[in-house]
């Protein structure tokens, strides 16, 4: 297995306007020695949605709340619409919404007292943040929960809440983290209805964190992996994908075979198959025409007298990206353990 | 300067209609005086008794006591709030949002303060219903008064910044009860200082609810101790201030681990 080093791959890193968010060596350190961040560097173009994805524990929310204010970098710079988070975290903070991992509604207070303090901390005031706590209602389906106590909204009718209220105050750049975490697949599709017209319609540039790689897939024009701290590859989903050129083949085998006996198999196919990985019992390989290929595996495979429960053939998706770049399959990776 | 105090009345407001929507907590929270003045009352109704004793009516005598001891137990509970603001985010949102740090504080305080009064209105008139009367007057009781909310902003902001620094409730709880009790049994509350043994009489000084009862036994007599009023309400503002300070510090803290 071999882990390949950062790359930018793919179109759109380059542009002569400013970067609506900038983040140049981000460390973290937090006490106790846990290193959540290890020199992170990107940049988003204004109008666009951005996603950072990557499993539980890579540093994703870390970024978020440095990027937000609350939290300080051990080391490195970052701005937001050009004002240094450090130097102007005040200037920061008007020009950006963040939506958190956790809901943060208050449970006690309705719909729209919930939205009515928000635009307050904002010195929003009288007629014009009736005006937007009533659009915004009315936008994301609340108008009738309006005087209901948020503790009886549904946990989807929180989030959408809780969106609403990160967009109280007009934002530039609105944070969303783990947006559609915890929501049901009907919820989240509504979700992501709501995210693609923020940016597309209001011209608001987002930052996404998320788990799910097909979220980043569906959502984002440019999308960071980051694993373990690192962004360990950028680029749009259509050229990250390109890049793995041809198809993805995955083998389930059917024991758990030694490594060296399953690279001894496929020893022959050496100028058909690339990137051959084993994985527990999966086997993964790109070839260029996989429905071609995948007999001539499969006869190699038996040939060696390992036996196979199941093949597929799939074009690539952003999970084979994650799986070359990170040397290791999406979803193992996700049930590792937190560890921020 | 506008912006902190609108942020901070805003933030009051929050509180006060969450307290509102809770009924049976408004109802507990205005029948629990009731309860400690007519239990305690009873209880050591014969204490007038007792060579030494000066007065003739307990329930006078036990009054102020209670008043204190009810600010210390109702406002003890305020870093409640800030642990559930801490586990739901809502602190976090409150922090990503340009609201003066000082109003998300100060408006807590208020609110503390102000409820305070209130049940502390509450309870004088409950002791004059029982027969307590306050011949010091209305400077003396307003004076009372300031530094009842004076323990109970002081005590509020001990409790906030438990609840910032250990962040779960039932540490919180813990450690307020920890000091409540004590609080309250060590100061004369129940039993007037020149009846506790000596070690006592020497503690009292020290215990901010004592000077708060001090200062609200002076309301049930006609010749007021003005100079022992001002020392005792000074010794409150500093405390105060001390635990507010300590408070913001805690607040930074809380900032710095997010």
């Amino acid at each position: 297995m071999t882990i390949q080093p950062a790359a930018s791959l793919g179109t759109a890193t380059a542009t002569s306007a400013r970067p609506a968010v900038a983040a140049e060596g981000l460390t973290k350190t937090y006490r106790g020695d846990v290193q959540a961040l290890k020199g992170v560097t990107f940049s988003v173009r204004p109008g666009t949605v951005f996603a950072l994805l990557g499993p539980n524990g890579a540093g994703k929310s870390t970024i978020v709340k440095i990027l937000t204010t609350l939290s300080r970098p051990t080391t490195g710079r970052a701005s937001v619409m050009g004002h240094d988070v450090l130097r102007e975290p005040e200037r920061v903070r008007r020009v950006i919404g963040l939506v958190a991992q956790k809901s943060a509604v208050d449970l006690e207070a309705t719909a729209a007292e919930n939205l009515t303090l928000q635009g307050q901390l904002y010195g929003l005031s009288g007629p014009e943040l009736r005006r937007r706590v009533s659009g915004l209602l009315e936008r994301f389906g609340l108008t009738d929960a309006r005087k209901r106590i948020a503790r009886t909204l549904s946990g989807g009718m929180q989030r959408k809440l809780d969106v609403a209220m990160g967009l109280i105050h007009q934002p530039q750049v609105l944070f969303l983290d783990e947006p559609t975490t915890g929501l049901d697949p009907e919820a989240r599709a509504d979700m992501w209805r709501e995210i693609a017209r923020l940016a597309r319609e209001d011209g608001l540039t987002v930052v996404l964190t998320t788990h799910y790689l097909e979220e980043a897939d569906h959502l984002a024009q440019h999308v960071a992996i980051i694993d373990h701290g690192q962004i360990v590859v950028e680029g749009t989903p259509e050229g990250l994908k390109a890049e793995l050129r041809g198809d993805a083949i995955q083998v389930e085998l059917a024991n758990t075979y030694p490594e060296a006996t399953v690279h001894a198999a496929l020893g022959g196919l050496g100028d058909v198959l690339r990137e051959v990985t084993l994985d527990g019992r999966s086997l993964r390989s790109r070839v260029d025409r996989g429905a071609g290929a995948l007999p001539t595996v499969l006869a190699a495979l038996d040939g060696a007298g390992i036996r196979v429960a199941t093949a597929t053939v799939a074009r690539p998706s952003l999970d084979d990206v994650y799986l070359r770049y990170t040397g290791h399959a999406y979803s193992d990776d996700n049930s590792r353990g937190t560890i921020r | 300067m506008t912006t902190a105090l609108a942020n901070s009345a805003q933030i009051t407001t929050r509180y006060l209609r969450a307290f509102l929507r809770q009924p049976s907590y408004v109802a507990f929270t205005l029948v629990q005086p009731v309860i400690w003045l007519f239990l305690f009352g009873q209880l050591f109704k014969r204490v007038v008794e007792i060579p030494g004793f000066t007065g003739s009516s307990y329930i006078a005598f036990l009054t102020p006591g209670v008043v204190a001891m009810s600010a210390l137990f109702s406002t003890g509970w305020s870093g409640m709030s800030y642990v559930i603001d801490m586990e739901r985010g809502v602190m976090d949102r409150f922090l990503v949002s340009p609201v003066r740090r000082g109003a998300l504080i100060g408006g807590e305080l208020v609110y503390q303060a102000g409820m305070t009064l209130l049940q502390s209105l509450i309870i004088l008139a409950l002791g004059l219903l029982a027969g307590a009367r306050f011949d010091g007057g209305i400077a003396i009781t307003i004076a009372f008064l300031v530094g009842i909310m004076l323990l109970g902003t002081a005590f509020a902001s001990y409790s906030n910044a438990l609840a910032l620094v250990l962040r779960t409730q039932n540490s919180v709880i813990g450690a307020v009860n920890f000091v409540v009790l004590p609080l309250t049994f060590l100061s004369s509350t129940f039993m007037p200082v020149n009846l506790m043994p000596q070690w006592m009489q020497d503690a009292v000084k020290f215990n901010p609810v004592n000077w708060a009862v001090e200062v609200g036994r002076q309301t049930l007599s006609s010749s007021i101790d003005w100079s022992l009023v001002g020392r005792d309400l000074a010794q409150l503002l500093a405390l105060t201030l001390v635990c507010a300070w300590l408070s913001t510090r805690a607040f930074r803290a809380y900032q710095r681990s997010v």
